[in-house]
């Protein structure tokens, strides 16, 4: 069974004017053929390759790969083939617009938690932003809350923004932590005051699991309640790992001492733009980083270090690093992480400059975070076994002028219309025509 | 994790109060009228615009020097909306000479072969805070909004800017910014005069300032000042609360205009000298443009009738993310709107934004143009206009390449009053020129040399041809040649 690619879409769009979009078929075997894929595992681009998923995730993925009989088969001929890309840490689902307080579940400044709060609960997978975003090619983010009662932002979720009920792909996937400028004031003023928090909770925590029944967590003036104790031990036991926002690089090697405390911690870095001057340290450590990807402006005075090279010299050094909008005006939306790392390419061909190769700089937004994760199993590649969130872009992913023509998240086709295309829509010709604007949807 | 370019609104509290009614003008000398303290006696007609200093902080940038150079083998955005395949662009003494197929090189000239290469004009942000929000982005750098009364048309962004704000150098060697608009932020209604710079570090800040610039009175509507008043339980509260400060106003900018009018043609008492005033009376005479922060469209429709009701002109709407919807009352208006490619839902106001805003508007035959309001985002605003030339023509509307570029040099230096002078790579104007290292609407494409009045003053292969603030020097990593290409 051959079906055109517009046919395709056709069909795609019409379940995205009916909002369930009820798991259309994801038994069925989809291979898509002809186009360039490319795997998201760090190699270089593959042409005319083949993308085979079923039961929602990838069957195979490359050069030479059979197309299963009885197959859906899309013709991507001409078009580039992706994992979709694996963003954050970021607030998609945790409000709809920023400057609207009423809608902000990002932070609680004046709960009496911290590394207990767990944001997994309330995602809602409706939120305008996830559609906007879905349809610009981010299938996967690492939902994060941020600090603003403690140094602890609490408990982040791996999420998928698919078009359907459920977003949440992994509950309490990591802890996040504010060690440096942000950490100091949220500790009461200072780094050593944030560094004190941090040791004292992590004691707490294991008084909690020494002896439950004598545990102090419950009354008013507890610096760490119960569930924050639960919270931390899934960190010191490395179930969970621990997010640490630092960027200097004399806090990122406070940061990589902690495991001589706690050796079963899971570090890994955020931000970190000076990560460049201590990489040789972070990558012995064998802590990945996230970082902010093109910040090369001495923002603040852990910053003054600053450079675009920062990923390329990371990568360089054997780090495992991802990228993405922390510490940029993420105004525009989570997508602009692809021309983040198209950048990193283009800097390749400044003298003096490091910067990463294609195959590298996509990485850095679809495996590497979820490598960071110890989820690269599971999403940010299209290797055998990983779910199915699969992309076809009209040309080089990376490249300003490409945008997804079709999306499917756990091998679900997705809607290719959002709250965007639709005001867009309305707006083509923006005077009124035989009844007011309210009248044309 | 985000970060706001108001960000600072809310908190920055100057420590240094401007006591603007105070001030003496400057240039007092020049006339009698000139005296701050008004007097019994009777004096002579000062004459038109002679009542008061109007350029009390004069420009001091003078070109730096360049030589003779032709650039062959490029493709060539003239600026105005005209292309040019392996053509050749020649500069010499600032100016640009000529463009054109081929070209030859007077004696002495340097020749850049460009195979491969674009030729662009520098290009124009309408909208930035370098210096008065520089990096490092501390407390004691927040420059940017006197929000200590929601109208302080008195304050002038010039006596805020640091000019060794690092941002400078970032938007001259990644971005190919050649002149740019500093704008105070958006507290206040009034928020105070602009400023227009060469983007070339000088010691001074007259030092960098667009030689015979118009001014611009950045203006605010929406959200912010209603918020950051509101919430200290003064005016303005609301939307409508913005509109009424902003008419008793302007009610009081046209009798102050009449009152100088008066004096400067008839002589007599001189009135009493208001320096938010005489901002305002700049703008009502056309000598100073208006630059109004405004998102929503129909807050944008009910200030184009308010400065029809006080006789003056809203040059440019910033940000504007849903201009889009009115695209014909701001054709009919003459009103440029600067806009972001893609920001959207950071704030209620900012929720329609979408990716066409550009697209519709240039379709619609309104002016528009990019702009950054952000020291990481002018580093790359020729990729912001890729972005929105891409999502228009997703959306069938079909600008060329070349036509784009007028949002990014020609439209701002027409919206800022300097595109007699440079913006397009016509001959007699600056030779602000960026030679990039393939097409810039291309991700992979970063400027190869930028030339500010013919001054090469970035060049990718030279480490030293890169400025270094003050700032930078001798902090980890800075210096060239040390460490990194793009350190600078």
């Amino acid at each position: 069974m051959r079906t055109s690619f517009a046919a395709l879409l056709a069909s795609v769009a019409l379940a995205g004017t009916t909002l369930a979009c009820t798991s259309p078929a994801t038994a069925q075997t989809v291979a898509i053929t002809g186009g360039t894929v490319a795997l998201g595992d760090g190699s270089a681009p593959i042409p005319n390759g083949t993308v085979v998923f079923a039961n929602g995730r990838v069957v195979a993925a490359g050069a030479g790969t059979a197309v299963p009989a009885g197959a859906t088969v899309i013709d991507a001929r001409g078009k580039w083939v992706t994992p979709g890309l694996v963003t954050g840490p970021n607030d998609l689902g945790l409000l709809d617009a920023d400057g609207v307080a009423e809608s902000n579940d990002v932070s609680a400044r004046t709960s009496p938690f911290s590394a207990g709060i767990d944001v997994a609960a309330v995602i809602n997978p409706l939120s305008v932003a996830i559609g906007n975003e879905r349809l610009g090619g981010v299938t996967r983010a690492l939902v994060s809350p941020g600090a603003a009662g403690s140094i602890f932002g609490g408990q982040g979720a791996v999420i998928d923004l698919g078009n359907d009920p459920d977003p949440v792909t992994r509950a309490r996937a990591f802890q996040f932590v504010e060690l440096g400028e942000v950490g100091g004031r949220l500790a009461g003023g200072s780094r050593p005051a944030a560094h004190a928090a941090l040791r004292d909770a992590l004691v707490q925590a294991q008084d909690y699991r020494r002896d439950p029944a004598a545990f102090d967590g419950r009354t008013r003036d507890a610096l760490v309640k119960r569930a924050d104790a639960q919270g931390l031990l899934d960190v010191i036991d490395g179930k969970v790992p621990l997010l640490v926002h630092v960027e200097r690089a004399s806090d990122i090697r406070a940061v990589l001492a902690l495991p001589r405390t706690y050796p079963r911690l899971k570090l890994v870095l955020v931000g970190a733009t000076e990560g460049w001057m201590v990489a040789r340290e972070i990558a012995a450590a064998r802590v990945p980083v996230i970082a902010a990807a093109l910040a090369d402006l001495p923002a603040s005075f852990e910053q003054v270090g600053a450079t675009e090279s920062n990923v390329g010299l990371l990568t360089r050094a054997g780090v495992v690093t991802g990228i993405s909008t922390i510490g940029a005006n993420d105004a525009p939306g989570e997508h602009v992480v692809k021309q983040y790392a198209g950048n990193l390419v283009a800097i390749t061909r400044v003298p003096g400059a490091v910067g990463l190769e294609w195959g590298q700089a996509f990485a850095a937004i679809t495996s590497r975070p979820a490598e960071a994760l110890g989820m690269a199993s599971e999403i940010g590649s299209l290797r055998p076994g990983r779910r199915a969130d699969v992309v076809i872009w009209n040309g080089d992913p990376l490249e300003l002028s490409s945008a997804p023509e079709a999306v499917w998240i756990d091998g679900r086709a997705q809607p290719t219309r959002s709250r965007q295309t639709r005001l867009r829509d309305r707006y083509r010709t923006p005077t009124e025509g035989a009844l007011p604007k309210a009248y044309e949807y | 994790m985000k970060r706001k370019a108001w960000a600072g609104a809310a908190v920055s509290l100057a420590l240094v109060a401007c006591g603007g009614n105070e001030a003496p003008p400057r240039s007092a000398g020049e006339s009698a009228g000139g005296r701050a303290v008004s007097t019994a006696e009777k004096q002579p007609a000062p004459g038109r615009n002679r009542g008061y200093a109007h350029d009390p902080f004069p420009s001091t940038y003078r070109p730096y020097p360049g030589v003779p150079t032709l650039v062959r083998n490029v493709t060539i955005y003239d600026g105005e909306g005209g292309r040019i395949e392996r053509g050749s662009v020649l500069f010499a003494n600032g100016k640009v000479v000529a463009l054109g197929q081929s070209l030859d090189a007077p004696a002495g000239a340097t020749v850049i072969d460009g195979t491969g290469k674009w030729v662009t004009p520098g290009i124009i942000d309408i909208h930035s805070h370098l210096g008065d929000y520089p990096t490092p982005s501390v407390q004691a750098h927040s420059d940017g909004n006197e929000a200590t009364d929601p109208v302080t048309a008195d304050v002038w962004a010039e006596h805020s800017v640091w000019p060794q704000d690092p941002g400078f150098g970032r938007a001259l060697v990644n971005g190919g910014v050649t002149a740019l608009q500093i704008l105070p932020g958006s507290a206040n209604l009034f928020g105070g005069r602009s400023v227009v710079l060469k983007n070339v570090y000088a010691r001074t800040v007259q030092g960098m300032k667009f030689p015979g610039a118009p001014y611009g009175l950045k203006m605010a509507c929406g959200e912010n000042p209603k918020r950051v008043y509101g919430g200290r339980t003064r005016r303005p509260a609301t939307r409508m609360g913005n509109i009424a400060v902003d008419r008793a106003t302007w009610a009081r900018a046209a009798k102050y205009r009449r009152d100088w009018d008066n004096f400067e043609a008839n002589g007599g008492k001189a009135p009493d000298r208001d320096i938010a005033m005489d901002t305002l009376r700049g703008v009502l005479a056309g000598e100073i443009s208006v630059q109004n922060h405004c998102y929503r469209a129909d807050e944008m429709a009910i200030v184009l009738d308010m400065a029809r009701e006080f006789g003056y002109k809203v040059t440019a709407f910033h940000h504007a993310v849903e201009a889009y919807k009115i695209a014909d009352l701001l054709k009919a208006s003459n009103t440029c709107a600067a806009v972001w490619a893609d920001w959207y839902g950071f704030k209620m106001e900012s929720y329609d934004g979408i990716g066409e805003n550009l697209a519709l508007l240039h379709k619609a035959g309104a002016c528009v143009t990019i702009h950054s309001d952000d020291e990481n985002g002018i580093q790359r605003l020729n990729q912001e206009v890729a972005k929105a030339l891409a999502s228009g023509r997703r959306a069938g509307i079909d600008v060329p390449d070349a036509q784009a570029w007028t949002w990014l040099s020609y439209g701002p230096a027409k919206a800022l009053g300097i595109a007699d002078r440079t913006g397009s790579l016509r001959p007699g104007k600056m030779a602000d020129v960026v030679l990039w290292n393939g097409d810039p609407f291309s991700v992979y494409t970063r400027p190869d040399k930028v030339w500010v009045d013919g001054a090469l003053l970035y060049d990718a292969s030279d480490p030293k041809r890169r400025p270094l603030s003050d700032f930078e020097l001798g902090q980890p990593g800075r210096d060239p040649g040390v460490a990194l290409g793009d350190v600078k």
